[in-house]
């Protein structure tokens, strides 16, 4: 890897984290976790600090609030974003990560990266129409990359920064929920 | 040389009827001067040529087999190992395991989660379409098992829905060549183990949308999208009687689509370098792979669109019988380069054991000369045996 590239993802590391899970799959089992509170109408404060990984409890420098809440057009206060752009923030975020880490491990010098995201959503199924949907229908990113590297290797650094996605991945395969009153 | 069944028994027993090798005739063959002996040098082998191909090396080669010997047990014993047979008990300083990476189908986890009415078809019961009863059928896996099968389904009339995970895309030919040519006379088939960049990816490379026919026709996602298959992503999961489907499969098209146009890019950069250029038609690329319009991302199994699935999501290797612990966490055989890290065992024929041709016929000969060679050395007492410490010392 030429040492001149720097998009400031630490790629050894993850290398290196890569090889010592192969041989200690426990380790690599992680919990995150969130917590939330009802303000008032639709507004909630979910509230994120500490996760499980490596074994042990792990903590963020600092503990992170997220305002929740629909906006006026919903009849509502608009005291943060509705919860189904939560998705888009996580989505978008997962991959431009992404793009980074693949930049870095081929030795591409990145510019400037931009994604774009847009997921269609038919609210008639969250408002009781039983023959709509309830989430997105589809969801489209754009992405624009300034970087050295040919269009070709962009489109390979775009398509395999989704192959590797957690949130991609969690959105486009179904995934288990369990959800339960204590 | 101890043989479950008879020589070339996956060949005789585990393919389907309509099966012919990826490789061309001039492509099979194997040492002691064993090889394709017809007049059509780029066709394609049947399960049958081949079983004839393997009798043939059997008896020139006087090959010392033990058929119709099962091994039940491999395990340490004094300096080398005690091997357990259907036929009693052999002791060897050395073994090779030639057994293979294909011994068992995988099948999806949730299975059992597929309502009764739909039949359940791995490759190695699956002959032909004749066997499955009339009305739709899932195909599970785009690889070449995958890709052949939903051809010949959906010609037999039996709408096929094929689900779609990572793949390899090849044309079958390409400037006038196979492609099975290219890959030999480039050198990406001779590329070796240790220089390949990234070993464990290169083990589990799923095998190539390709099939052998008279016609050399590619057989790739946009031509069964032509012949009435329908594309999903790939099966995630069965819910309440629902298959669910992945919805990034845009994605594993454009994966396979750049990795084909890289692999064409690297083909023509040789040509050129060869000053092949004029002797070879000119460069083309495929077309994208197209994108349905609304890939379905949720199948009802309890209906009557879905009779049959039919697994073809690749193949495991069996290792039940051996009683030494050379495996991954994963069931996969610790190795370097066939030297397994317990003295005196080796492998042979496994995914780029050597090299990147490694599982095809006649890769195995290059592998096999320099894995016995260690062998050799090692039953010559040329290297030191690694000390294994005793498990009984506290």
């Amino acid at each position: 890897m030429p040492t001149a590239v720097d998009n400031g993802v630490n790629v050894q590391a993850l290398l290196d984290a890569r090889d010592a899970l192969a041989g200690a799959p426990e380790a690599a089992q992680f919990s995150w976790r969130a917590t939330s509170k009802w303000q008032n109408g639709v507004h909630s404060t979910t509230t994120i600090q500490n996760f499980f990984g490596l074994g042990e409890e792990q903590s963020h420098k600092t503990e992170t609030v997220f305002d929740a809440d629909h906006p006026a057009v919903f009849a509502a206060e608009d005291n943060g974003i509705t919860p189904i752009e939560y998705l888009l923030v996580g989505l978008s975020s997962c991959l431009i990560g992404g793009v980074a880490s693949v930049a870095q491990n081929r030795g591409i010098q990145l510019r400037s990266v931009e994604a774009t995201v847009e997921g269609s959503h038919d609210i008639r199924g969250i408002l009781g129409d039983t023959d709509v949907r309830n989430g997105y229908n589809d969801i489209k990113v754009n992405f624009k990359i300034d970087a050295d590297a040919s269009e070709q290797e962009i489109e390979a650094l775009v398509a395999q920064s989704q192959k590797r996605s957690a949130v991609f991945d969690a959105l486009t395969n179904p995934t288990e929920v369990t959800v339960t009153v204590a | 040389m101890v043989e479950r069944g008879e020589p070339a028994n996956s060949w005789r027993h585990e393919r389907w009827d309509s099966l012919r090798l990826l490789t061309p005739n001039w492509q099979s063959r194997l040492p002691a001067g064993v090889g394709y002996e017809g007049d059509d040098p780029d066709g394609y082998m049947t399960a049958t040529d081949v079983v004839e191909l393997i009798e043939r090396f059997a008896s020139r080669t006087r090959a010392p087999v033990r058929a119709q010997c099962n091994v039940t047990s491999v395990r340490h014993a004094d300096d080398g190992y005690l091997v357990t047979t259907s036929q009693g008990e052999v002791r060897a300083r050395a073994v090779v395991l030639a057994s293979g990476a294909c011994n068992r189908p995988v099948v999806a986890g949730f299975a059992d989660a597929i309502p009764e009415t739909v039949q359940q078809l791995t490759p190695f019961a699956y002959r032909n379409p004749d066997q499955l009863p009339a009305g739709g059928v899932l195909v599970v896996g785009a690889s070449a098992t995958g890709v052949q099968l939903a051809a010949e389904l959906q010609r037999s009339g039996r709408p096929v829905t094929l689900s779609v995970g990572e793949h390899v895309r090849l044309p079958r030919t390409y400037r006038g060549r196979d492609v099975m040519w290219w890959m030999d006379a480039s050198g990406v088939w001779d590329q070796r183990h240790d220089e390949v960049e990234d070993l464990t990816r290169a083990r589990r490379l799923p095998s190539p949308q390709l099939v052998g026919t008279p016609q050399r026709a590619t057989l790739d996602l946009n031509v069964l999208s032509a012949m009435g298959v329908e594309l999903v992503g790939r099966w995630g999961s069965v819910r309440d009687g629902q298959a669910l489907f992945s919805g990034g499969l845009r994605n594993v098209f454009a994966l396979a689509d750049l990795k084909l146009r890289r692999l064409l890019d690297g083909f023509d950069e040789w040509a050129r370098g060869a000053c092949l250029d004029q002797e070879l038609d000119p460069p083309e690329r495929s077309a994208p792979t197209e994108v349905p319009r609304s890939p379905r991302w949720r199948i009802d199994l309890r209906g009557e669109e879905i009779r049959t699935v039919v697994w073809a999501t690749g193949f495991r290797p069996d290792y039940r019988w051996l009683d030494v612990p050379v495996l991954d966490a994963k069931g996969h055989l610790r190795h370097d380069g066939g030297v397994v890290e317990s003295p005196g065992l080796y492998a042979l024929g496994l995914p780029v054991l050597r090299r990147r041709k490694s599982t095809f016929i006649y890769g195995i000969e290059d592998d096999a000369r320099e894995v016995i060679d260690d062998l050799d050395g090692y039953l010559a007492g040329r290297r030191p045996a690694q000390l294994r410490g005793d498990p009984t010392c506290a």
